[in-house]
Parts: C-alpha cells; sequence; structure tokens
C-alpha cells in the first residue's frame, strides 16, 4: 500500500507539472517533449493499477505516433523560433483572467462532483485484481472486445481509415516542375513515333532536338 | 493519504482537465499547442474512465478507452493535416492572424 501511495505520487506528481509545462512552455518543440513525458507517466500509472494493455497501448500510440507526428508539424512549418508573447501583446492579455477564472470554476466544479458522489464505502479500497480469475487485462479486454463491442471496434476501424484518406486528401499537392515517372507513357510508345530514319549530309551532322 | 482510492485518481483527472483548459484559453502561440491541450483532455477522460473501470471491476471503461484513444489519434492527423495547409495558404499559425473568418 506504501509503494503505491509512493508510485501514484510521483507519477502524478510529474504528470501535472508536464502538463503545466505543455501549455506554458516558450518553446513548441519542448511543449512536444512535455508532451510526451505527460503520456509516459500517465501509462505508468495505467501499468500500476493494473489496466496494462492500456497503458503500453497508450506508449505506443501516444509516445510512438501522435507525438512523433506532432514533432514532425512542428520542425516542418518552422515555428519553434515564434516565441511565446502572452503578456506583450496588449490584445491577448485580456484574455488571460477570464481563461483562468473559467478554468477555476471547471476544476472545482469537478473537485465537487467527486466529493459529492456517495459510492460505496468499499470503493475506495477494494482495487479488484483482474488476476483473480487466473485471466490476464489483455485477455478479458479482448474477450470483451472482439464480442460485445465487435460493432464499435470495426467503427473505429472506419474512423481510422477514413482519418488517413482525409489527411491524405488534405495534404496532397500537384507541383509544378517535377518529372515523375509515368508507366502509361512508358508503356504505350511505338516505334514509330520514338525511332526516325534521317538523311544525314555529308559533314553536316544533324540537330535531334528539334 | 496513503490509501490511494479512487478519489485520487478523480482528483488527477479533474486536474489535468483544467490544465488542459487553461492550455486552450490562454494559448497565444500557435494552434498546435491547442491541439496538445486537446490531446490533454481526452487524457484526463482516460483517467477517469480507466480508474472507474478498475475500481467497479468492470471492463466497459477500458474498452471505451481504446476508442477514446482511435478518435484521438484520427483528430491528431486531421488536425495536424488543416495546420498543414492552413501554414501553406496563410503563412502563419499564429492564434492571433488567423482572422480570416472575421471571428
Amino acid at each position: 500500500m506504501i509503494a503505491h501511495a509512493i508510485f501514484f505520487y510521483v507519477f502524478s506528481v510529474i504528470a501535472v507539472v508536464s502538463a503545466i509545462m505543455v501549455t506554458v512552455s516558450k518553446n513548441t518543440v519542448h511543449s512536444v517533449f512535455f508532451l510526451i513525458l505527460d503520456f509516459i507517466s500517465i501509462s505508468c500509472l495505467f501499468i500500476m493499477i493494473g489496466a496494462e494493455f492500456l497503458g503500453m497501448i497508450m506508449l505506443i500510440v501516444y509516445v510512438g505516433a501522435v507525438a512523433v507526428l506532432f514533432l514532425f508539424v512542428v520542425m516542418m512549418l518552422n515555428v519553434a523560433q515564434q516565441k511565446n508573447q502572452w503578456f506583450v501583446s496588449k490584445d491577448s492579455s485580456r484574455h488571460i483572467p477570464i481563461g483562468l477564472l473559467i478554468s477555476v470554476i471547471i476544476f472545482f466544479e469537478l473537485i465537487i462532483v467527486i466529493g459529492g458522489w456517495k459510492y460505496k464505502p468499499d470503493l475506495f479500497n477494494s482495487a479488484k485484481s483482474s488476476l483473480e480469475n487466473g485471466v490476464s487485462n489483455t485477455h478479458s479486454l479482448g474477450q470483451v472486445l472482439y464480442t460485445d463491442y465487435i460493432h464499435v471496434f470495426q467503427i473505429s476501424g472506419m474512423i481510422l481509415l477514413i482519418a488517413m484518406i482525409g489527411a491524405i486528401v488534405l495534404t496532397f499537392r500537384q507541383r509544378e516542375g517535377v518529372k515523375k515517372q509515368s508507366y502509361l507513357k512508358q508503356i504505350s510508345r511505338e516505334r514509330i513515333e520514338s525511332v526516325e530514319v534521317l538523311e544525314v549530309a555529308s559533314n553536316k551532322g544533324v540537330k535531334i532536338d528539334d | 493519504m496513503i490509501d490511494i482510492g479512487l478519489g485520487h485518481y478523480l482528483t488527477l483527472g479533474a486536474v489535468i482537465f483544467s490544465i488542459g483548459i487553461i492550455g486552450i484559453f490562454l494559448n497565444r502561440k500557435n494552434i498546435i499547442v491547442i491541439l496538445m491541450s486537446i490531446e490533454l483532455i481526452l487524457l484526463a477522460v482516460n483517467i477517469n474512465l480507466v480508474s472507474f473501470s478498475i475500481y467497479l471491476g468492470d471492463l466497459s471503461g477500458q474498452v471505451f478507452t481504446l476508442f477514446i484513444l482511435t478518435v484521438a489519434a484520427a483528430e491528431a492527423a486531421i488536425g495536424l493535416a488543416i495546420i498543414v495547409v492552413y501554414f501553406r495558404n496563410s503563412g502563419t499559425i499564429r492564434v492571433e492572424e488567423i482572422d480570416k473568418l472575421k471571428g
């Protein structure tokens, strides 16, 4: 129980501090790095609490794919040099009190919801181990995911496909002046249009390009 | 303090959710940080779902966390593609200078 508490506090402090750093750090690349740190510590929490499959998936999907995608875009758009100008521009500073107020209100509403909710008293300490019937977390998740939730699972696959197509369609462009290989042109060449017999006068040569 | 229960995890989720909201409101840099704040908000939702799922002994929460992960990945890809297209067309993604719709 002590170890659980120590690990929880360590990981949650790291997660909260890095979440703050995501929003306030001046450099966008640093924000992406702190986002990665945040995801790693939260996935450690997931693994600790017993949802090890989700923790690993979170590492793979977020740290391996989403954060790298963010990093690519940040570096591609060259926005790392655009420094943070929170308190410099006079136009932006009027958003800050309102934003802070709304965030604090939302936070306290969530705290009130958590505190006022009458859950069962034994719910606090009875972290049910999913290993109690000898089935691992991944196994039991797979048993539910491919039977009861199979339609939702397939729809999420469709969502990913549509997102992929949409991203490609959005960023695709045909640029002028770039030489490309055209298979149709290559295989539809005829001998008659590519080979020519010329009369060559002696001592003159031929200009082929004409 | 020592006994870590459901309330601790829910509080952590609430803190991260609020930080995400703060990030959306106070951001003056570029849209990419706003997208990252949205990822933080989805992460807070995931924390809530997983902790409820563990403490109630019901696997549905973890299944839906998986679907939230899927949707978050799709959203990040589409959002970043839109940002790339916008940057290509107008040369900036600073929040203050994006005013084409005169909003």
